[in-house]
């Protein structure tokens, strides 16, 4: 490796050091057991927003909208909007209440709501089940980024991520995070923006490249803009990442793909999935084989091969060339608005396979220009029912928000009720100014890096774009600023969870359920030890997930929460005739089913089911919070009215410590200092 | 606060929350609403009004310009309007029970 490959390592390396520091210079603070579980109710508003920031923006946040931007352009900007905006309707229905409530945890609500330790138990589970589904996408991305810059094993970056987190949180509990989380978010902040202002020097700015797109609509980017290119041999991801193994060539111009020896395609298909009654199309692919080595003398032989054809395996070299081709019905072709409809091949690979594009080919698994900047683009309408999808989205995306376990924790770190709306209310600013420049960073990825559709890879933009830049050790160090910034965002927010999960464990399971009579020490002594179990179990996790997609692994987790805790959050705080029947039906009901239809549908993608299900059904199967959310408030409603008799006698005075200002000494604090 | 105040009995209790948990309720619902129409009429600006929706703003198309940037400082703008209505209610709620409120409680 050169000194420039290792500037980036320094940036990784500077981060942890901070961490780990920073962590041990708070943790001399953190004596008491209130400290350990909610920082002593002391951080100030400004410090809270920010360390609640620091923990909401993940590996999905930094990395992944700005690669999802990337791929799908517009339809993705709902997601950091919707993100941010979680957190008004945290504001406006759950942050005052809870924290009012005095309860530390989500269960210590549930316990305290209706009187129930059994609905602690319910309630202690979804913690534990949420925390480690969201702890699995922050394990990976550690491990693919030590990857991309250090081309370390999977497992490393893992473990340095799994190891120092650990540490900081079993030595400093709440206390030892809140001020790195403070630092994490000022870092993360930092670290997306200004790259940008200089790169925008270069590559022009937000508007002129927008602005670029929009009055080139029926273009797609080339693969390699500069012929001067010398780096043409990217990695198709193999079939166990489906569908990143795809190589879907563009009607619009001529793909010339080379081959390695020894590559095999698993299936053929047409990029326009054909509709009833069109010819089967018979030239998508031509495969051009080189004489092979012992038959130097040999022609060049040439196939042709049509949709549905497959497996094609290729011993030696070869050369592949897809171009458009038109659509037929009957042997005339097919025409839309005047024009004849085309399409190419779809290429599926067995297996990894390295291969090099031709210069000036049109990206393959790229999007138009028009489909790309406008709304309703190949992400939300690939089932059909664009408006469908995106309202669904939405839904999850803010009940989501507003149900995360390990963000609601945070409230409770306020000193009061009217401290957790203000600290709301900067949360939002702090979001909303990081949320801009990732889409910033997604629009210049597609004028500059398209390399990234060729391999699916389009996360890694944040880390991969400042190499684009004419002066490598500029460009060098911006990305070890970037690479700093990632690993901000995987280390706080996995400190989070943690945190939480380890409060479940220690608070809710050993000092409520286990051991009731356990003195603050035991519980600061189970919370440490609860915390290694925990750190130790997300690294387990984390080696198994390598396969599978960090944002998938993320919308489970949301979906989740939307289904189940929102629902409970907001009816607990505002109903009185909510029952402890009626809460657990609804979470139970809406969390469990909307997980199944998530997992049908992942393996309906797969092919593991093989079932054909209507594009309807399919879409509310992949985004199932539309009906998730209101099954689960519908269901906690009919129970809780059939079950009337279990409301708690003393509703009216639960209700007034939820609501009422903590002067009027109401409140009373689970956690006494 | 170190001398807590004796709880006023049930009746009075069940009518103070009914009365802070309507005035809260019905502001959270007003700023809601007012957000809900924002973010679930711009789904149906981009389909049917795809006119507006694409018109050029400084370079951005019209909808992009608002989900991507201006879409921040209104829902900043909600809040704060919320906070200080918030803070409103609890303010007028202490001094009904401080002042001579009491005995009315009572």
């Amino acid at each position: 490796m050169t000194l420039l490959q290792w500037i980036p390592v320094f940036g990784v390396i500077f981060m942890t050091v901070a961490t780990i520091g920073l962590g041990l210079w708070a943790t001399r603070a953190a004596k008491t057991a209130a400290d350990f579980f909610v920082a002593g109710r002391s951080v100030s508003v400004f410090w809270n927003a920010s360390a609640i920031s620091g923990e909401y923006l993940s590996a999905a946040s930094f990395m992944g909208i700005a690669g999802l931007l990337m791929k799908n352009g517009y339809d993705a900007l709902w997601y950091p909007a919707c993100y941010a905006a979680g957190y008004l309707f945290l504001l406006l229905f759950i942050a005052g209440p809870l924290r009012r409530f005095g309860a530390y945890t989500i269960p210590d609500f549930a316990e305290g709501r209706f009187d129930s330790p059994n609905f602690r138990k319910v309630a202690v589970t979804f913690v534990l089940f949420i925390g480690f589904f969201y702890t699995m996408p922050q394990m990976k991305g550690a491990g693919l980024v030590l990857g991309a810059i250090l081309n370390w094993p999977y497992w490393a970056g893992i473990a340095v991520v799994g190891m120092v987190i650990t540490f900081n949180v079993a030595f400093g509990g709440m206390k030892g995070i809140t001020f790195v989380q403070a630092f994490q978010y000022w870092a993360k902040m930092f670290a997306i923006a200004l790259p940008i202002f200089i790169l925008a020097g270069t590559f022009n700015h937000y508007p002129t490249n927008l602005k670029k797109i929009a009055t080139t609509p029926g273009e797609i980017p080339s693969v390699w803009p500069d012929s001067t290119q010398v780096d043409r041999v990217q990695t198709i991801k193999g079939q166990a990442n489906y569908p990143a193994n795809v190589l879907a060539c563009s009607p619009l111009g001529t793909t010339v793909i080379r081959l390695p020896e020894g590559a095999r395609i698993a299936r053929l298909s047409p990029v326009r999935t054909p509709r009833e009654g069109e010819d089967r199309i018979e030239n998508l692919l031509r495969v051009i084989r080189y004489p092979s080595k012992n038959n130097a003398g040999g022609d060049l032989a040439q196939t042709v091969y049509g949709a549905d054809d497959g497996p094609i395996s290729i011993a030696g070299e070869a050369e592949m060339i897809a171009m458009g081709v038109p659509v037929t019905r009957g042997g005339k072709p097919v025409m839309e608005d005047g024009k004849p409809v085309m399409t190419s091949a779809k290429i599926e690979f067995e297996q990894k396979t390295k291969l090099a594009i031709s210069p000036g080919a049109p990206s393959p698994n790229t999007p138009t220009n028009l489909r790309w900047i406008e709304p309703f683009g190949p992400m939300t309408s690939k089932h059909g029912y664009p408006l469908l999808y995106t309202y669904s989205l939405i839904i999850a995306l803010i009940c989501g928000t507003a149900g995360l376990p390990h963000i609601l924790v945070r409230f409770y770190t306020n000193p009061d009720g009217r401290a957790a709306k203000r600290t709301t209310l900067w949360v939002m600013v702090m979001l909303g100014s990081f949320y801009v420049f990732p889409p910033i960073w997604g629009t210049l990825g597609r004028l500059v890096q398209p390399s990234l559709y060729v391999t699916g890879a389009t996360d890694q933009v944040v880390i991969t774009l400042p190499n684009k830049l004419e002066n490598p050790l500029l460009g060098a160090v911006l990305s070890a600023i970037t690479s700093a910034g990632a690993f901000a965002a995987f280390m706080s927010t996995f400190s989070g969870l943690l945190v939480s999960m380890s409060g479940a464990l220690a608070h809710d399971i050993y000092g409520k359920i286990l051991r009731p009579r356990a003195t603050p020490q035991q519980r600061m002594r189970m919370f440490k030890i609860a915390a290694v179990v925990i750190g130790a179990a997300s690294m387990g996790l984390g080696l198994l997930v390598e396969s599978f997609d960090i944002a998938m692994m993320v919308g489970w987790a949301f979906a989740i929460a939307a289904c189940s805790y929102f629902p409970l959050l907001l009816l607990g705080a505002w109903w009185p005739g909510l029952t402890k029947f009626g809460a657990g039906c609804g979470m139970l009901g809406g969390g469990v089913l909307s997980l199944g239809a998530i997992v049908t549908s992942m393996l309906l993608d797969k092919k593991v089911i093989p079932l054909t299900v209507s594009p309807l059904t399919r879409s509310l199967l992949e985004q199932p919070a539309i009906w998730g959310v209101p099954l689960a408030l519908g269901l906690m409603v009919v129970v809780s009215k059939l079950t009337a008799g279990s409301i708690p006698e003393d509703v009216d005075l639960k209700m007034l410590r939820l609501h009422a200002p903590e002067e009027l000494g109401f409140s009373k604090n689970y956690i006494e200092h | 606060m170190s001398e807590r105040k004796p709880l006023p009995d049930r009746a009075d209790t069940a009518r103070i929350t009914r009365q802070i948990m309507r005035r809260q309720a019905g502001l959270s619902v007003r700023v809601a609403s007012v957000f809900l129409v924002l973010i679930l009429g711009l789904p149906l600006v981009n389909r049917y009004a795809p006119a507006i929706a694409q018109a050029r703003i400084w370079g951005f198309p019209a909808s992009w310009l608002f989900l991507g940037l201006l879409f921040y400082p209104v829902t900043v703008a909600l809040s704060v309007y919320f906070v200080r209505a918030s803070d409103r209610i609890e303010a007028e709620c202490r001094t009904y029970f401080d002042s001579d409120g009491d005995g009315a409680a009572r």
